[in-house]
């Protein structure tokens, strides 16, 4: 065992430790939302994860988008198995540690790997391109600016660096009796002396495995965690009609006592129990929603699908359903680092307004239009119930609506009496 | 319209005081009771009843709002009083079947009364004229008078996307002799009217266009003249955009329930 055997162990240790320490954060994060029950029919989870985030079947949608993803996601992760070899190589000193137990088999995985390199490394471009000179309209809302704009640049940079020192290691590699579809097509490119080759070839191997190692600590502090995050994502996703929005239990346990004859209205209120939890309605902080709000945050890609088809969104109005995702995140992130401690803020008011809140129509084309059926709308509702129930915010018209259906059972000021006229008047 | 007073449209009370029993209770919702032009679509479904010979009846009086405007604004306990209330009437009746004039009250009854206690079989009303049509209680006579006019429809985003409703009102007007035609964003990927979630109900936020404006923008594009919708607030939302683009003479909002009835000749 070398010198860059034992470099290369502390490296791998390292970055697989590191990495997971901050994947623990994130889910005592994520684990700081309220319950929600998602255990039932495990069947159609599995389902809908297998169909929608490894088969990615809402990304075609947009057709360009969705295959150029698709090469990309597709051939990133099957790359990956080269990984194996690489690790076993670094680890042991061996070199291409398969070529010999796979014989002929081996140079049809490394073309198969080169060809989809290529394939990645092309859509890539593209999507560079496309964010960065046509620039797609999505791509450059209000809340895009700064970090999310170049977390978005900074992936797709590393892919083609990767993707590019992968190809050229192959190029470069004179060991190896394999002459590989993509990267024969180099060898014009580089020296021919075998001292140089050596020296490009080590040097891609290395850059190749250390941007690995860095990309997946790079995940946990970028969008791109959405390759990981989007299986649980999809597989807890919502299975119930869209339409169908959740009835707070606190709730109907009041109105149920108003209703029930047996109540006697006049008896003092039950002593609170001093261990209850204090019910809040609706949502001020990260830790009024859900778990599976928390990690739609950390799920979300920040493509904007949603935004682009919010109708508040594409007339002008500040609601921007991609920013309430990342609102909710920054400050899950934030609220988590506190630790208890109160800093004076919160995701309402703080992160999102209310004119934001005020703006959505509940029309769910945000959550149809994610490609791993992310739901921006229930959080939303949730501060919505927060708004009126505990601070009693509401636009005057609101507050006229309500006062009218509780007296008239209608939203406007009609009597109910009448309700039955129009099948009598001409 | 004036024929609707030969139809008599019973309530539940009389129905239970005669001792009978209707098939169905038609749900007519606010919009529907109370806003002039939801009215005639009212109406319109009433003589649809009332051709196939459904034996229907109504809550009159005793029908109150769903609550889904005050649930989508975010005031929960409005909601549940008026479901609870609700649903001691609907139980009191022994409800088991509901047709609504509106996809807000469909959505609500349908999808949120069940957890506190109110279950019943819940249909949309172009979804019973679909049914109508296939089981041949209800003829049209020839096309409807339609012939050579386009027709599109305006998915309701309570009835489409929230409950994934697309091909009944569809279905429903294939036999019109019109030709129906689709919207650039239409079914799943519909557009908003702009009234859902209690918008109706308050001065849109701030912004740089209306968007039933917007919407009624991808109806016109189609050349129609007729925009069929599912639902009364979207029928004020895209008449008013009609409106703005000065287009009343050329192009109608009219209900599925409408055109049906007008085709059937009632
Ligand atoms: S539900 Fe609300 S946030 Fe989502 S697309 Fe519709 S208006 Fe926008
Ligand atoms: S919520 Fe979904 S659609 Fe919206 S930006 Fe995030 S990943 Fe994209």
């Amino acid at each position: 065992m070398g010198i860059s055997n034992i470099i290369f162990i502390i490296l791998f240790i390292g970055a697989v430790v590191w990495f997971a320490f901050n994947v623990k954060k994130i889910i005592s994060n994520i684990q700081l939302g309220r319950k929600v029950d998602r255990s039932d029919n495990t069947g159609l989870r599995w389902k809908t994860m297998i169909k929608v985030a490894l088969g990615q079947s809402k990304m075609t949608a947009r057709p360009v988008a969705g295959l150029l993803h698709i090469v990309v996601y597709a051939g990133f992760v099957i790359i990956n198995l080269e990984m194996l070899e690489i690790v076993i190589d670094g680890i042991s000193g061996s070199h291409r540690v398969f070529e010999p137990l796979l014989g002929g088999l081996y140079s049809a995985f490394i073309n198969v790997f080169e060809l989809l390199a290529l394939g990645v490394l092309i859509g890539c471009v593209i999507f560079f391109i496309r964010r960065n000179i046509l620039r797609i309209p999505r791509f450059h809302k209000a809340e895009m600016k700064t970090w999310p704009k170049s977390d978005a640049n900074i992936i797709l940079v590393i892919e083609i660096l990767l993707m590019t020192a992968f190809l050229t290691m192959n190029a470069a590699d004179t060991n190896t009796s394999g002459n590989f579809l993509v990267s024969s097509g180099l060898k014009g490119f580089l020296p021919i002396d075998e001292n140089s080759l050596y020296l490009i070839e080590r040097s891609c191997w290395w850059f190749h495995i250390l941007g690995v190692l860095g990309f997946l600590n790079y995940l946990p502090y970028s969008k791109h965690f959405h390759i990981l995050l989007a299986f649980p994502a999809t597989y807890y996703s919502n299975l119930l009609p869209k339409g169908q929005f959740t009835n707070m239990h606190a709730v109907t346990n009041e109105v149920k006592l108003m209703f029930d004859p047996n109540a006697d209205p006049y008896a003092a209120a039950p002593e609170p129990d001093p261990n209850a939890e204090v019910v809040r309605f609706g949502a001020k902080e990260v830790n009024d929603l859900t778990w599976k709000n928390l990690m739609d945050s950390y799920s979300c890609t920040e493509c904007g699908r949603c935004s682009s088809e919010c109708p508040a969104n594409q007339t002008g109005k500040l609601l921007s359903p991609r920013k309430i995702m990342m609102d909710t995140r920054d400050r899950l992130e934030e609220f988590g680092a506190n630790k208890g401690v109160d800093d004076g803020k919160s995701l309402l008011h703080d992160y999102i307004t209310t004119e934001e809140l005020r703006a959505c129509t509940t029309c769910n084309a945000c959550t149809q239009a994610c490609p791993i059926n992310l739901d921006p709308l229930s959080i939303i509702m949730e501060m919505r119930r927060y708004l009126i129930m505990e601070e009693s915010n509401a636009p005057q018209e609101w507050n006229g609506m309500a006062t009218n259906i509780e007296n008239n059972g209608a939203p406007w000021q009609f009597a109910q009496a009448d309700r039955l006229n129009w099948a009598t008047e001409e | 319209m004036s024929d609707i007073e030969r139809i008599k449209v019973p309530t539940m009370a009389e129905m239970m005081a005669a001792g009978e029993i209707p098939e169905i209770l038609f749900w007519v919702g606010c919009a529907g009771s109370f806003d002039d032009r939801a009215k005639k679509i009212t109406k319109a479904i009433v003589k649809i009843l009332h051709n196939a010979g459904v034996k229907f009846a109504v809550l009159g009086a005793e029908e109150s709002c769903t609550g889904d405007p005050a649930k989508r604004a975010g005031n929960e306990f409005n909601f549940q009083m008026q479901a609870m209330m609700n649903i001691q009437v609907l139980d009191g009746y022994e409800i088991k079947k509901i047709v609504t004039g509106c996809p807000h009250c469909f959505n609500t009854l349908k999808n949120e009364y069940p957890e506190l206690g109110g279950n019943y079989e819940v249909i949309h009303h172009t979804q019973l004229i679909q049914d109508l049509i296939k089981s041949e209680k209800l003829t049209l006579k020839g096309g409807g008078g339609f012939k050579g006019k386009k027709i599109t429809f305006h998915d309701p985003c309570y009835l489409g996307r929230a409950n994934d409703v697309y091909e009944a009102p569809r279905s429903a007007m294939e036999k019109l002799d019109a030709e129906l035609v689709e919207m650039k964003r239409c079914k799943q990927n519909g557009l908003c009217c702009g009234a859902g979630g209690a918008q109706m109900f308050k001065e849109a936020e701030k912004g740089d266009k209306e968007i039933n404006v917007e919407r009624t923008g991808d109806a016109i594009d189609t050349q129609a003249n007729i925009i069929a919708t599912g639902c009364p607030f979207c029928n004020t939302m895209m008449t008013d955009g009609v409106k703005h683009f000065e287009k009343e003479a050329e192009v109608k909002v009219m209900d599925v329930a409408e055109l049906i009835a007008s085709a059937a000749d009632l």
